[in-house]
Parts: structure tokens; sequence; C-alpha cells
């Protein structure tokens, strides 16, 4: 089978001892959910799917993204799109620019004027483009930083405890705006996360990363 | 490719351009200093060189000049600012004081010597002020207070510009070490404030901020152009009298020159085991203390005297800079009249062409070695970061050794290497000898933020597809763009402020604010002083006017960058 995120026989070392061992596949709209304690290798986990790895740590094994090994592939040609707890919108550049950063290259001004424009509609924010991301509610910044990825093409999408800033009732819509959007466009989800809710949100497999099991 | 090798290549050629002069210098001074200086015919190996420096009937005075004021003004400097941070750090007065030294650390120290002499000479505006109402002086009394035979006025001057420096260094340790914490725990055993961060802080800020103390004592047992405003003069300190060599019409004399350097050098090696020295029996004593169960709850009287010194040292630079500026607008000011008859620009346009000159040459040499300081460290941080290897403590060294090799050391070394290799004295030269120390305080400046900065915006740039130099062009440079500029003003007021590098490499062929400033020391006309003082102090003051002004206006609508 060839769509969808494979990690085969991936493991990853850091210092030279084991630390997080994972052969999985996650087909084309589905979620794969990682738990277990802070420290347990997670967020390590998600660095290695793209390319990030900090020096120290290594892993083995292949990451094949819808057939294309991607295992050595340059960070940023690995079309791996993450989110983090935090927004992480570029403080510097409006809302607009945000996106723009985000927006494959090509079409001419008024096309990507206009992409931008539609994908701030489509999560409620019509007419933010020239906002200063530093006056948005957390909820607001945390859909901005959805559609900057989403606008990325992104061909698999990393969660790093995508939700933990929000308030319950937020999280709840932004975890159906996240995986209603990755199944619409049949993207793999990896969510690593340490609260059950967000697991059973997702309603997929689940592995619990215990210490010391690499 | 080539541009990541070029990155690479980055880290190597920044430690050539820091550490290469110091090299070559040390290298020129040797050969000269043992008698070796073909171009003036001189074959050595000879001791006649050091036999001449040591015939020289100042020496023994000069030497202990040296000595005294480096390691008083050192410890001076140190106590004043472990007091002040001891016993008023978190508080509204700390916060004060923090903000009245920051700007002074880039006043230039030639203008704050002049500064100072202007003040507290017994003409000097605080005698005019008390006088005759205090004093009774209806004439200046006869007191040697500048350039006295101890040299306690340069000690005083050198102080009053190393508590800010000093007490910034401090500040950026104390953000490393968790203080806050630390002091509740101390005084909830009984500790009085002072004790308790004697005990519990002090320590780990003092292991941050060592190196800095170190250059701090080679400063101050080295410097020209401080000593030449204040400091004794029959005989002077050796670092003025090896300038003196350098600058004998009678060319053998440079070889003396090298000697004396060299004998500076060994000094200066000396004191700092000497420094190293006391250090260890601080902390013996300081351990001894605390096993006694000392407490010292009755510390009301160093509390006082922490803001005194700290105020003093504010005041010492402030009210210089002020007395700089009135006597840059006097006519004709008797004693002992409080102010000047105000003389409008007269002294300026006096001045007027020979400052556009200075000023030109000050911004031609800053402006070109800032900026390849900042290309070449923004290359060593980006390499640091791509790499991941962060630089470690003994690379830390690397940065501060230029600033712990005393100028005088291997400037005059440097200056005959190039004049024997043929090597032509100017402008290009200098920029070189400006860079070994501007990249040493650019480097201490920007790393801390540069490194603070959140590395996530890298991972979620690269995830949207910006490669390295995309990360690097349109995330974070623009992000760190108040502390690049803020380096870079850092970077421009040291260029500003380097005389012997000016002097010596120039070969009397540049001539900036600064050497034009010193070279009026002798002769005591206080209204051209007041003038150059003045330029001077602005042309290192206003890059940080810009640094401040440009992100404001440019990220006006940027709450985000405005933390």
């Amino acid at each position: 089978m060839a769509e969808g995120l494979k990690m085969d026989q991936l493991k990853i070392t850091r210092d030279g001892a084991p630390l997080v061992a994972i052969d999985r596949v996650i087909p084309p709209g589905r979620v794969l959910t990682v738990m277990g304690p802070s420290g347990v290798g997670k967020s390590t986990l998600l660095a290695a799917i793209t390319g990030t790895l900090a020096p120290g740590f290594a892993c083995t094994g292949r990451i094949i993204l819808n057939g294309r090994d991607i295992t050595a592939a340059p960070p940023h040609s690995r079309r791996v799109g993450i989110l983090f707890q935090d927004d992480l919108l570029f403080p510097h550049l409006s809302v607009g620019e945000n996106l723009a950063f985000g927006l494959r290259g090509g079409g001419d001004r008024t096309a990507r004027r206009s992409r931008i424009d539609a994908a701030l509609a489509e999560v409620g924010l019509a007419g933010f483009a020239d906002r200063d991301p530093a006056t948005l509610s957390g909820g607001q910044k945390a859909r901005v930083a959805l559609m900057r990825m989403l606008l990325s093409d992104p061909a698999a999408l990393l969660l790093d405890e995508a939700f933990s800033g929000l308030d319950a009732d937020r999280r709840a819509r932004m975890r159906k705006l996240v995986f209603d959007r990755a199944r619409a466009r049949g993207l793999p989800v990896l969510m690593v996360t340490h609260d059950r809710d967000d697991a059973d949100a997702a309603g997929d497999d689940v592995i619990e990363l215990r210490p010391g099991a690499g | 490719m080539a541009q990541a090798g070029l990155l690479r290549a980055l880290p190597a050629l920044t430690l050539v351009a820091m550490l290469g002069p110091v090299a070559a210098g040390l290298a020129g001074t040797l050969l000269p200093a043992f008698g070796h200086m073909p171009a003036i015919g001189a074959h050595g190996p000879s001791l006649a060189p050091f036999a001449a420096v040591l015939a020289w009937p100042g020496l023994g005075a000069a030497v202990w000049t040296s000595v005294f004021t480096g390691l008083l003004a050192t410890a001076v400097s140190l106590g004043a600012v472990v007091l002040i941070t001891a016993g008023w750090w978190g508080t509204r007065p700390f916060r004060w004081l923090e903000r009245a030294l920051s700007p002074l650390l880039a006043v230039p120290h030639a203008a704050a010597a002049f500064g100072l002499a202007f003040l507290i000479a017994p003409s000097g505006w605080l005698a005019r002020l008390a006088s005759p109402g205090l004093t009774g002086w209806e004439r200046p009394p006869d007191w040697l207070i500048v350039n006295d035979p101890w040299g306690l006025s340069l000690v005083a001057g050198l102080a009053a510009k190393e508590v800010p420096f000093l007490l910034l260094m401090t500040l950026a340790a104390l953000a490393q070490a968790d203080v806050a914490r630390s002091l509740r725990v101390a005084q909830a055993l009984g500790h009085g404030r002072i004790a308790a961060w004697l005990f519990c802080v002090f320590p780990r800020v003092y292991a941050q901020i060592r190196l800095a103390v170190f250059v701090v004592l080679v400063f101050g047992m080295t410097v020209v152009d401080v000593a030449l405003i204040l400091g004794p003069s029959t005989p002077p300190p050796l670092s003025v009298q090896i300038l003196r060599w350098m600058g004998d019409p009678d060319l053998s004399q440079r070889m003396t020159a090298a000697a004396g350097a060299l004998m500076q050098l060994a000094l200066v090696l000396g004191a700092l085991a000497v420094w190293i020295a006391l250090e260890r029996l601080v902390a013996r004593a300081g351990r001894a203390w605390i096993a006694s169960g000392w407490r010292g709850r009755g510390d009301g009287v160093a509390r006082v005297a922490g803001l005194l010194l700290g105020a003093g040292s504010a005041l010492a630079v402030l009210g210089g800079l002020a007395t700089l500026a009135l006597w840059s607008f006097a006519g004709y000011w008797g004693f002992p009249d409080p102010l000047p008859a105000f003389a409008g620009s007269k002294n300026w346009m006096r001045h007027g062409p020979g400052l556009r000159d200075a000023a030109a040459d000050t911004t031609l040499v800053a402006g070109i070695a800032v900026a390849l300081a900042v290309i070449l460290v923004l290359g060593c941080l980006e390499a640091e970061h791509r790499t991941g290897r962060r630089l470690h403590a003994r690379g830390m060294w690397l940065v501060y050794l230029p600033l712990l090799v005393p100028q005088t050391a291997f400037l005059p070394g440097l200056q005959t290497l190039l004049l024997q290799i043929g090597a032509d004295t100017g402008v290009v030269p200098v920029i070189a000898a400006h860079l070994v120390f501007v990249l040493p305080y650019v480097f201490l400046s920007l790393g801390d933020p540069w490194r603070a900065w959140d590395a996530r915006h890298a991972g979620v740039a690269v995830a949207l597809g910006a490669g390295p130099g995309a990360v690097f062009w349109r995330v974070r440079l623009p992000m760190l763009l108040r502390p690049v500029l803020t380096a870079a003003a850092v970077g421009f007021a040291v260029s500003v402020g380097q005389y012997l590098p000016t002097l010596l490499i120039g070969g009397g062929r540049v001539a900036t604010l600064t050497t034009e400033a010193v070279a009026l020391a002798a002769g005591g006309d206080r209204r051209a002083i007041g003038v150059h003082a003045i330029a001077q102090t602005a042309a290192a003051l206003l890059p940080f006017a810009v640094a401040l002004a440009v992100p404001a206006i440019l990220w006006r609508n940027r709450r985000g960058l405005h933390g």
C-alpha cells in the first residue's frame, strides 16, 4: 500500500540509547494518536518525521509518504505540516502575510490574495488579512495557524499537543475543524497528546509510549 | 552548496579576523623587543631594548601606577556592582539605577574621562558651584586632583565607566540564575539581604561575568586615552610611556617600546594571577563565613553604600557630560562663576570643519567595521544553528581573547610589522584593527538574544516549505531586527571609542573624533575639548537611537515584537 504515512521500522536513539520505536502505517484521512507521559519522546518522533531532530538524536528505518521515501529529504521539501500547542504565527507578518508564507508559490498576486481571503473566510476570519496576529484571540490564532499550514499543501499532518492551549469549548470545535479538513483532503494525521479526550475525538488508532520501551 | 560551504567557513574566518591581528601583533612585538628590526638595520638578538626600558628612571613608578590603578579600579567597580545588585535587585531604586547606567555604557571612555576632569578639577564645575559660598575660594586652589601621582582620579574615571559595564554583564547573567527563589530560601533561613545574595547568588553570577572582570582589569592596567587625560604624567603609566617611545622620531626607540610592551604583557599576566589568587581567598573566606552561621542582618550601611556608589557612577559620567556641554557653548567663564557666558554656536562653528572631517573618518571606519562584524557574527550564529554545535566555555575564551590581550602589547608590534612588510598604514588597516575589538562585543551582545529565539518558528517555517536561507532572511532576521541593530550600535560605540588602534595603525592619517579629542588633552583648551568630547559622545550614542527607532517604526503595528 503506497498511500498514507508509513513509519517503517522507525527507531529513534538519543546519544545511542534507544528512545522510541514505531512501525505503523497511517492511511489517508485516518488518525494515529500517540500518548504517553512527557519526556517519553513523543515530540521527538514528530521531529524525526519533519526532519528537524535536535543534535544528539538519530533515527534509523524509513519514513514513506504516499510512496515517496522522505527519510533523508531536507525538511522543507517533505511536505509534512505540523501544528504546535502555541500558534507560532510569525509576529513580524500580518495575518495575511503569515498565510502567504505558507501558500505554495505560483499564481499571480490577485489569485494568491483571493486564496488567502477564501482561507480566512473558511474559518470565520474574513477581513482579518491586514490584522496584527498579536491582536487576535487564542482561538483565532489557532485557526490562522491551521490555515497557514493547510495552504502549504501538506501531504501529511502532525499535531503536537495542538489543542492543549485552548479551553474546553474552543478545543472541541478546533479538533473538529482540523479532523474534518484532514479527512476531506485525505491527509494521514499523527497526533501527539496527553489528553484522552483528544484521542477519543479522533476515534481511531491509539498507541501508548512507555518510558524505556524503545 | 557553495553557499553552505561559505557559511561553514565563516566561524574560521571570524576567528582569523579577531585573533589574526593579535597574533601578528604579538609576533611583531617579539622580534624588535629582542633587538631585531632589519628595517632600521638592527639585527638581533640582543637584550639592549630591555636594558633601555630598565634604564628608564620612571619605570618603578610607572609599573606601580599600572598595577595599582588596574587592580583598584577593578575591585571598586566589581564591589560597587555587587553591593548594588545584592542590596537593591528587584527594587524601584534598582530599576532607576539600571535605566540611568545602561546608556552610559556607550559613552566613550575619553569623553567620560574629560567630563570627570572638568567636574572634579580644582577649577572644575563642582568647585565653581561650591565657591565662594561653601569654600571661600576666590581662585582655584593649587591642588593636584586630576593627574594625581597616585592615579586616584584615573581609578575614579575607570570605575565610573566600568560600573555600568559590569552591571549590564551581571544583569545578563542574572537572567539565567534562579535568583528570586534562592534569595527567598536564604532569607527564610534568617540571612540578611546582602548576605543571602553573597552566599547564594554571587558565586553563580561571578562564574558567568568572570571573563568580563578580567577584561576590566586588563583594560584598567593598560588604557592609554583615559590615562593621558586623568592619569599621572611624571612618570605616566607604562602604557602611555610605550606610546611615547612609539612616537619617538628616533626609530630605534620602537625596539624599546616593543620591550616595554612585552613587559606590560607580563605585568598583566601577573596581575591576573594575583586576581585569581584573590578569588580563591575570597571563596575560602566566604565558605568559612557561611560555616560560621553568620547571618549579616545589619546590612543597612552596605546597602546605602551600594546605592551611593551606583548613583556616584551615574552622576560622575552624566555630570561630566553636562560640564562638557557647558564648556562647548561657553564664552568667558571666570572662576568661581557657576555658569559661563553663553557663546552660542561660536565654539562649534570654529571647530566645524575639523569636526566634519573627523566625523567622516569616524563613520567610515566604524560603519565598515560594524558591517563586517555583524555579517561575521550572524554567519557564526547561523552556522551554529544549522550544525547544532554550540559555542562551549573554551569558545567563550576565544571571543574574549582580543579583549584580554593588552592593546599596548600587540598594537605597537602590528604597526611595526605593517611598516616592515611595506604595507601602508591608513584606513584599511585601521578598520581591520577596529574589527578585532568590535567583533567580540557584537558577538557578546547578539549571542544571547539570537540563541533565545524560539527555534520552533524555524521548524514551522521549514514545514511550510521554506529552505534554511528563507528561514534566516524572512523569519529569524526580521524577528531579531532589534537585537541585531542594538548589537550594531554597541559595535559602533566600541569603534568610535577606539584611540590606540586608530592612532598607531592609522599612522596619523586617520583622524577620528576620539583621536582629535584626546590630542587636545595636553593643550587644555576646554572649549575645544568640550566640543570634541560632546561630538564623540553623540557619535557613539546616535546609533542606539537608530536601533530603538527603526524597529519601533517598522514594527509599529506588530505588538508581538514589542515584548
